[in-house]
C-alpha cells in the first residue's frame, strides 16, 4: 500500500481559473440564507465530481437536500441515521471491494464520502467514526463543523467554542455560556494514524478543494474537518458567512493544516494575526463576553497555535 | 403535478421511499425567499469568480465573455456575493415586487 | 450431494451463510452468537468464503454497515442477540424501511437487567414490530434450512425486506446435532445470485433515505406494511420449493397431535421438542392435548394459526418473555388478538416460562395443559402465570 505522501507526490492542484463546472449538489436546496455549511459542501462536491457515493448523517445538510420528493443530489446518496455515517460508509466501501473482487462489479475507482456535522462527528458519531478510521476503510469523512446542533435549534455540542451562547449553553449570571473548550477532532482523527487529516475553510476554497482531492486520492481513510459558518445559529449577518470563515483563520482560532502520514504541515502561516475580538465581535453568540473573557480566549488561542506550530516544525518568530 | 409535490399514492412510491430523479431540487424556486437582489456592475467586474464560488445557492454561471451571471430563480438574496466581491462590483438592491 | 454430519448448530448456520456466498459480513461479538461469527471469520481467513468480514466496533455499527453494504447491492449478513440487538434497534427499524434485504441470525437471549447471557425470547419480542420478516428455528436442521430460506425470501424482488432467523441461544446454538449440509450446487439451484432492484451507482444516481415529510410518511409506511404482508406468499413458495428440492417441507405453523385435541399448547423455538414429549405422555394418559408451534413469527400467520386452533376448548400459550405491562407475555397478547374475531373463542391462559435459561420440564408442560383446563372449567378471568418462580 502506498503512503499518502507517495500518492500525493505529483498532485495536480486546482487553480482559481480552472474550477470544475459540475455541481454534484444541485440548487433549489432548502439551506438558510447565507448558509456557509452548504458553501463548504458545494466546494467538497465540486472537488470530487460525479464519480462518488455520498453517505450522509442526519443533520442540516441531510434535511436541506432531501425533503421528499426532491433531492439536491446528482450523485448516489444514502442517509440512514444520525450517528452512523462512518459505519454506513464502511459498508458501502466493503461491499464495493467484495463485489469488484468477485467480478460482479466493474472497478470505476469511485470515491466513498461520508458527511456529518460536528454533533454527528464529535459527539454521537465519534464511536462509529473511530471504528471506521481504525479499520482502515478507503473513504473520506468530512465533518462540516458549524459548532452546535443547528438542525435542532442551536444546542451546544462538544465542538462549540468556549464562551459561545447556545440554547443549551445560555450565558447568565452564573455562566459564561459554553463552559468547555472546543474538542480537537482533527487531533483525535490523526491519533488513529490514518494517512490523511486536514482542516479547511470555505473562505480558502482552493485550499479546501485541494485537500478534498488529496483525501480522495490517498489509500485508506481521510478525515477533513471543515469550518462551516452558520449565520442563523451564530447570529451574525448572513452576508458575513465567508468573512467569518476568513477571520477564524486570520485570528489563528481555526488554523489550516494537514497531517500527511502522521506529519503535521501548516497550510497557511498567519504572519500578522488579527486579534480574536475581530472574529468574536461580529457574532452575537459572543456578544456577552467581557474584555477579560476575550483576553483569556486570546491567550488560549495563542497557546494552541504555538502548539500547532511546534507540531508542524515551524518556528514562532 | 403529483410527482412534483409528492402527493402520490403509496403504490407510486419508489422502493423504500427513495428519490429516483437526481438533482430534482433544481425544480424548486428558492428565489422567492429573497428581499434583496444582487446587481453586478460589469464595468467594475474583474471576473475573479468569488461571487460564483462563495454562493450557497449555485446562482452564478460564467458566460462566454467570462462574466458571472446570476440565475434569480435560486438566489435567496443573502448578499455574500456583494460582501465578497473584491471590486465592489455587486450591490444589493431592494426587491420591488 | 448433501452430507449428513454431526455439527454444532452455530457452525451449521455459518456453513449456510458460506453456501449463500455472502459478500459482506459485519458483526460484533456477543454471547451466545459468537461461534457463528467466529466460524465465518475462519471461513473468510482460510479462503473458503470470498467475503469482506468487517469486525465493527458495536452492534449499532454492525447494522449500519449492513445497511451501507446492502444498499450497494451486496449480499449481506450479520448475527447478534439481546443487548446487541437492543443497541442496533434504531437501525433495525430503518433497514426494512429502506427495503434492504439483510439476513440476520438472532441467537435468542434474555435482556438485561439483571444481565444474563441465557436463552429466552425477550430480544425477539423487543424487535417484533421493526418490520423484519422473522422465522423461528426448532432444531439445528431448521436453523440451517431457514438461513438459506431467509436469503431467498429477503432478496425476492417482490419482498426486499430484511429477515431474522431466531435460534435459541445455547440450547440450540451450542448443541451438536446431526445436520444435513447441502452442497454448493444444490444451494445455487435454490438461491440465485442477488439481483438488486436499486443500488448506489454513480451511473444511475438515487437518493436513498430522504426526509419523509407528513405528506409522504403515511404512504411510505403503508407501502412497507403491504410489503411485509405480501411477503407471506413468497415465504410459502420458497418453503414449497425447498421441500420439492430437498425433501424437507416447512409450514408457518406446525401442529403436533392436534387431531381431536381439546387443549392446545402454543410454543415457539427449541422448547417445542420438550412440549412434544409432554404431549405424547399426556396422550398416553388419555388427555386430548396437542401442540401448535409457530415457525413464522413475522408476518404473523393469522390464517394458518386460526386454522390450527379452530374448535379447541382451551389454549395454553407459553411465552418466553414477560411483557411488564400487566398483560403477561407478548405472544399470548397476539394470540388473543388473532382470535378476537372468531365466533367461538377458546379459553386462553398464558404461561411465562423459561426466562433466561430457567428449565422448562415435561412436567411443566403437563402443568400448563392441566392448568388451562382447570381454569377454563372454573371460569376464572383469563390471565397469566409465571412458571417455576419461587414464592
Amino acid at each position: 500500500m502506498k503512503t499518502a505522501s507517495e500518492t500525493l507526490k505529483d498532485f495536480q492542484k486546482f487553480t482559481p481559473k480552472k474550477l470544475p463546472v459540475e455541481e454534484p449538489l444541485a440548487p433549489g436546496h432548502r439551506a438558510c440564507q447565507g448558509c456557509g455549511e452548504v458553501v463548504a459542501l458545494r466546494q467538497v462536491m465540486k472537488a470530487l465530481g460525479n464519480n462518488v457515493i455520498v453517505v450522509s448523517a442526519t443533520g442540516c445538510m441531510e434535511i436541506i437536500s432531501s425533503p421528499y420528493p426532491q433531492s439536491a443530489w446528482r450523485v448516489p446518496w444514502l442517509h440512514v441515521a444520525f450517528e452512523n455515517a462512518a459505519a454506513v460508509a464502511s459498508g458501502v466501501e466493503a461491499a464495493h471491494k467484495a463485489m469488484i473482487r468477485k467480478g460482479r462489479l466493474e472497478d470505476k475507482n469511485t470515491t466513498f464520502l461520508a458527511i456529518a456535522g460536528d454533533g454527528g462527528t464529535a459527539d454521537i458519531g465519534i464511536q462509529a467514526l473511530s471504528g471506521a478510521l481504525e479499520r482502515g476503510h478507503n473513504f473520506i469523512y468530512v465533518c462540516l463543523d458549524n459548532e452546535a446542533y443547528m438542525n435542532t435549534g442551536i444546542q451546544r455540542s462538544s465542538s462549540t467554542p468556549y464562551g459561545a451562547g447556545t440554547t443549551t449553553s445560555p450565558p447568565g449570571k452564573k455562566s459564561i455560556g459554553q463552559q468547555t473548550w472546543k474538542k480537537n477532532m482533527p487531533a483525535i482523527a490523526a491519533a488513529h494514524d490514518i494517512p490523511y487529516v486536514a482542516t479547511g475553510s470555505p473562505a480558502y476554497y482552493i485550499d479546501l478543494m485541494n485537500k478534498v482531492k488529496k483525501a480522495s486520492l490517498v489509500e485508506g481513510p481521510a478525515y477533513l474537518h471543515l469550518y462551516s459558518p452558520c449565520p442563523t445559529g451564530w447570529r451574525c449577518a448572513v452576508e458575513d458567512s465567508i468573512q467569518t470563515a476568513r477571520l477564524v483563520v486570520q485570528t489563528k482560532i481555526f488554523p489550516l493544516y494537514e497531517v500527511i502520514d502522521g506529519k503535521y504541515r501548516l497550510s497557511r502561516k498567519i504572519k500578522k494575526p488579527k486579534p480574536v475580538s475581530d472574529y468574536l465581535k461580529i457574532q452575537r453568540r459572543f456578544s456577552h463576553l467581557t474584555e477579560e473573557d476575550i483576553a483569556m480566549i486570546q491567550e488560549r488561542v495563542d497557546r494552541d497555535y504555538d502548539r500547532l506550530l511546534k507540531l508542524c516544525g515551524v518556528s514562532e518568530e | 403535478m403529483a410527482k412534483e409535490t409528492g402527493i402520490v399514492s403509496w403504490k407510486d412510491l419508489a422502493l423504500g421511499c427513495s428519490i429516483v430523479k437526481p438533482g430534482s431540487s433544481a425544480e424548486l424556486k428558492t428565489g422567492d425567499w429573497r428581499s434583496q437582489r444582487p446587481v453586478t456592475d460589469y464595468e467594475k467586474c474583474v471576473q475573479c469568480g468569488q461571487c460564483y464560488i462563495f454562493c450557497p445557492d449555485m446562482v452564478f454561471t460564467q458566460n462566454e465573455l467570462g462574466f458571472y451571471q446570476p440565475n434569480m430563480f435560486y438566489c435567496k438574496g443573502c448578499g455574500i456575493c456583494a460582501r465578497e466581491c473584491p471590486a465592489d462590483a455587486i450591490s444589493m438592491v431592494e426587491e420591488s415586487e | 450431494m448433501a452430507k449428513r454430519v454431526g455439527i454444532e448448530v452455530s457452525l451449521a448456520i455459518s456453513e449456510a451463510v458460506k453456501l449463500a456466498n455472502v459478500d459482506v459480513i459485519a458483526a460484533y461479538p456477543i454471547t451466545p452468537q459468537t461461534h457463528i461469527v467466529e466460524h465465518l471469520s475462519e471461513l473468510v481467513a482460510d479462503g473458503h468464503l470470498d467475503a469482506e468480514f468487517i469486525p465493527v466496533e458495536s452492534e449499532h455499527s454492525a447494522m449500519s454497515t449492513c445497511c451501507g453494504s446492502s444498499a450497494s447491492g451486496a449480499r449481506t449478513y450479520t448475527a447478534t442477540c439481546s443487548q446487541g440487538q437492543a443497541l442496533m434497534l434504531e437501525i433495525c427499524y430503518i433497514a426494512p424501511a429502506l427495503r434492504l434485504p439483510i439476513v440476520m441470525t438472532v441467537a435468542n437471549r434474555s435482556l438485561s437487567g439483571p444481565i444474563s447471557i441465557w436463552n429466552d425470547h425477550s430480544d425477539m419480542m423487543m424487535s417484533r414490530d421493526t418490520g423484519w420478516i422473522q422465522t423461528v428455528a426448532e432444531n439445528g436442521q431448521e436453523a440451517f434450512d431457514l438461513t438459506l430460506h431467509a436469503f431467498r425470501v429477503a432478496e425476492d424482488p417482490r419482498v426486499l425486506l430484511p429477515t431474522i432467523v431466531n435460534v435459541d441461544g445455547f440450547t440450540l446454538t451450542h448443541v451438536i446435532e446431526p445436520i444435513e449440509i447441502l452442497d454448493q450446487k444444490e444451494v445455487d439451484r435454490y438461491l440465485p445470485p442477488y439481483q438488486p432492484q436499486m443500488r448506489l451507482d454513480p451511473t444511475n444516481p438515487v437518493s436513498i433515505g430522504p426526509v419523509g415529510m407528513p405528506e409522504v410518511y403515511t404512504e411510505a409506511k403503508k407501502a412497507q406494511d403491504e410489503a411485509i404482508k405480501g411477503a407471506k406468499q413468497v415465504i410459502l413458495e420458497a418453503w414449497q420449493e425447498f421441500g420439492d428440492m430437498f425433501g424437507r417441507y416447512y409450514k408457518p405453523v406446525e401442529t403436533y397431535r392436534t387431531d381431536g385435541a381439546e387443549t392446545l399448547l402454543v410454543t415457539m423455538g427449541s422448547l417445542s421438542e420438550t412440549a412434544m414429549i409432554a404431549v405424547d405422555q399426556m396422550r398416553t394418559d388419555g388427555k386430548n392435548v396437542g401442540l401448535v408451534r409457530l415457525r413464522l413469527f413475522r408476518p404473523f400467520p393469522f390464517e394458518e394459526f386460526l386454522a390450527a386452533v379452530r374448535g379447541v376448548k382451551q389454549i395454553a400459550v407459553m411465552d418466553r418473555a414477560l411483557g411488564l405491562n400487566g398483560a403477561g407475555g407478548p405472544l399470548a397478547t397476539e394470540v388473543k388478538a388473532a382470535l378476537y374475531d372468531e365466533p367461538e373463542r377458546p379459553y386462553i391462559w398464558n404461561y411465562v416460562a423459561g426466562l433466561a435459561g430457567r428449565d422448562v420440564t415435561i412436567e411443566n408442560f403437563v402443568e400448563m395443559a392441566d392448568g388451562v383446563e382447570a381454569a377454563a372449567a372454573d371460569g376464572v378471568r383469563q390471565g397469566y402465570t409465571i412458571i417455576n418462580v419461587r414464592e
